[in-house]
């Protein structure tokens, strides 16, 4: 099958409103989880969260500078959206053969009270089809939504379109927020750490809710000036049929992800450089991982969560995290975990706890997500 | 070379009841889907107590998919579902637990399938199902995406066979259609014959 290969990124977060932000926020070890101030009825939680007014003030530099006048008005999900599509669409020649492909699970919720039972302020449809007129694409949207793998499988999802000539190129996006529906539910659930979170860690406690958005642009065609050229080599989605919320004990559907996304880049466990993983800190995510890592012979493997630096952002997770680990590619460092001091799993990982500056070839990204869903994508780069 | 796939079975289940390969199958029809779900349940006759405490669109998909894979041997069978409302149904009743200060009740049970791709979820388990899947939201069935997706599922050897389907539930407003792609079956796979099972 034919190369798919990746092009400009940017993403906005906690730490940040362009990419070079939020990357070199990481690199210097930042973290954008604070202590927030209660949300409804929910008590001081630490969340990563994007200031509405300051995301405003930007969001209209942003339409004045590029002139781009419209009738409607946006929510704070399509403002995050919109700012992290610009600098890919501004460019872009969109044709009948560009596909736009959005990934959430919860998109406008927020907009919602119990009162809108026909849920038009929450209907994706309607969100997708607002992002693909304001930028003039020709085709009806794609809206994926497939829990916490949604991000990163939207890149599988385009690579596989663009296999099979369903389009050309395509654009993705990604975001959700920090909404009181997603924070009372996780918490519900007992799964917010009461500090930063820790992944891998033996004192992680639960996950932190981060707000984000990710655009990536993504062709069949090498991206013109570009001396490194970034590839999905290998690509699989395989479901855990094991429990709804739970992970796998076994990381059945993990394992089976990673093995498909080596076997289809004909690239061995110990070709791999690095892995960024789900890492959600919570005790049953990352001990699956652990398990599932060792399974597959990954478990040397120099690997992080990138979790503690912005949060876990949901439909964005994956495709942020894999945007900063392509950053990590082209730069040839290795970022460390955040919040990660002693083996937590039962069985150890190689979790990277300091910057590490080493030529770097490729690297595996993970997700996991309800409903048993798993994602693996293998990406690589070539120097042309 | 293109392989040629074909539709081995197909069902429908919507306000005039129920429907498999075209015949309809005997059930209590209500206008109520409690009702209707739970007799339709039991004519099944499928031993399952994890089915009453799923929401209605998981249990809606969950017994489509349970006409079709009943009495499948395979196990590798891809899911690729789509529908129009996510899972605006239970995300309505999350929103109802937490929308009075006075009684703020939000609860891991309803949360759980605020996702419209716990759905597939239900299905994997019940049909031990470790296999390729994706959840798509559209305002229609998107038989052009949905044809092509499941053709490159099954031309890269990443499924023997794919379930494919529209299931969508808001306030009592219900419609499945679910059908199973393999290399043999009475109906070509197609966008002409997809089309005429969705409308």
């Amino acid at each position: 099958m034919r190369k798919v290969y990746i092009g400009p990124y940017n993403c906005i977060s906690s730490l940040g409103y362009t990419l070079e932000d939020t990357w070199s926020a990481v690199v210097e070890g930042k973290s954008g989880i604070t202590l927030q101030e209660p949300i409804g009825e929910i008590p001081n939680t630490y969340a990563a969260i994007i200031a509405r007014d300051e995301l405003d003030s930007y969001f209209t530099a942003q339409l004045q500078d590029i002139k781009l006048s419209t009738p409607f008005s946006f929510t704070k999900l399509e403002k995050l959206m919109i700012s992290a599509l610009l600098p890919i669409v501004r460019n872009l020649d969109i044709t009948t053969e560009t596909e736009l492909i959005i990934s959430t699970t919860k998109g406008n919720i927020d907009q919602c009270d119990d009162k809108d039972k026909n849920g038009a302020a929450a209907s994706l449809p309607a969100l997708a089809q607002r992002i693909a007129y304001l930028f003039g694409f020709k085709r009806s949207p794609i809206v994926i939504s497939n829990a916490c793998v949604s991000g990163l499988q939207a890149i599988s999802t385009a690579k596989r379109l663009i296999q099979m000539d369903y389009c050309k190129d395509a654009v993705i996006v990604a975001a959700d927020l920090v909404s009181e529906f997603v924070l009372s539910g996780f918490r519900s659930f007992q799964a917010l750490s009461d500090g930063i979170c820790r992944p891998y860690d033996e004192d992680r406690k639960g996950l932190n809710l981060g707000e984000a958005a990710a655009a990536l642009y993504i062709s069949k065609q090498p991206i013109p000036d570009q001396k490194q050229q970034f590839y999905v080599a290998g690509e699989a989605s395989i479901n855990d049929a094991n429990h709804i919320s739970g992970p796998s004990r076994t990381g059945e559907g993990l394992k089976c992800s990673i093995e498909r996304a080596l076997a289809e880049a004909a690239i061995l466990p110990e070709a791999v450089d690095f892995i960024c993983a789900h890492g959600t800190a919570t005790v049953y995510n990352d001990e699956m991982e652990a398990i599932a890592l060792h399974r597959t012979k990954l478990a040397d493997k120099p690997i992080n969560s990138l979790k503690g630096y912005f949060g876990h952002t949901l439909g964005t997770a994956g495709l942020i995290e894999s945007i900063l680990s392509l950053e990590s590619l082209r730069n040839n460092i290795l970022l460390p975990s955040l919040g990660y001091q002693k083996q937590g799993t039962s069985l150890p990982l190689a979790v990277i706890t300091e910057r590490i500056h080493k030529p770097l070839s490729r690297f595996l990204k993970t997700a996991s997500g309800f409903a048993g869903t798993n994602t693996a994508i293998l990406f690589e780069k070539e120097i042309i | 070379m293109e392989r040629k796939y074909h539709i081995s079975k197909h069902c429908r289940i919507d306000h005039h009841g129920v429907l498999y390969n075209g015949q309809p199958l005997s059930a209590e029809i209500s206008t109520e889907f409690s009702i209707f779900s739970k007799a339709f349940y039991y004519s099944l006759g499928t031993t399952y107590p994890k089915f009453f405490k799923m929401d209605n669109l998981s249990k809606l998909a969950w017994l489509g998919a349970e006409i079709l894979l009943k009495e499948e041997l395979s196990k590798n069978i891809a899911i690729v579902l789509s529908n129009r409302s996510s899972s605006y149904d239970t995300d309505l009743k999350h929103i109802h637990t937490i929308s009075s200060t006075e009684q703020y009740y939000p609860s891991p049970a309803i949360f759980v399938y605020t996702l419209p791709n716990v759905c597939i979820g239900e299905i994997a388990i019940r049909h031990h199902l470790q296999t390729e899947n994706i959840f798509f939201v559209s305002e229609q069935f998107d038989s052009q995406l949905t044809v092509n997706y499941c053709n490159y599922l099954l031309n890269s050897n990443r499924a023997e066979k794919v379930l494919c389907g529209w299931v969508e539930y808001l306030e009592e407003n219900y419609k499945l259609v679910l059908y199973l792609v393999e290399k043999t079956g009475n109906l070509a796979h197609d966008l002409n014959v997809v089309r005429q099972l969705m409308l």
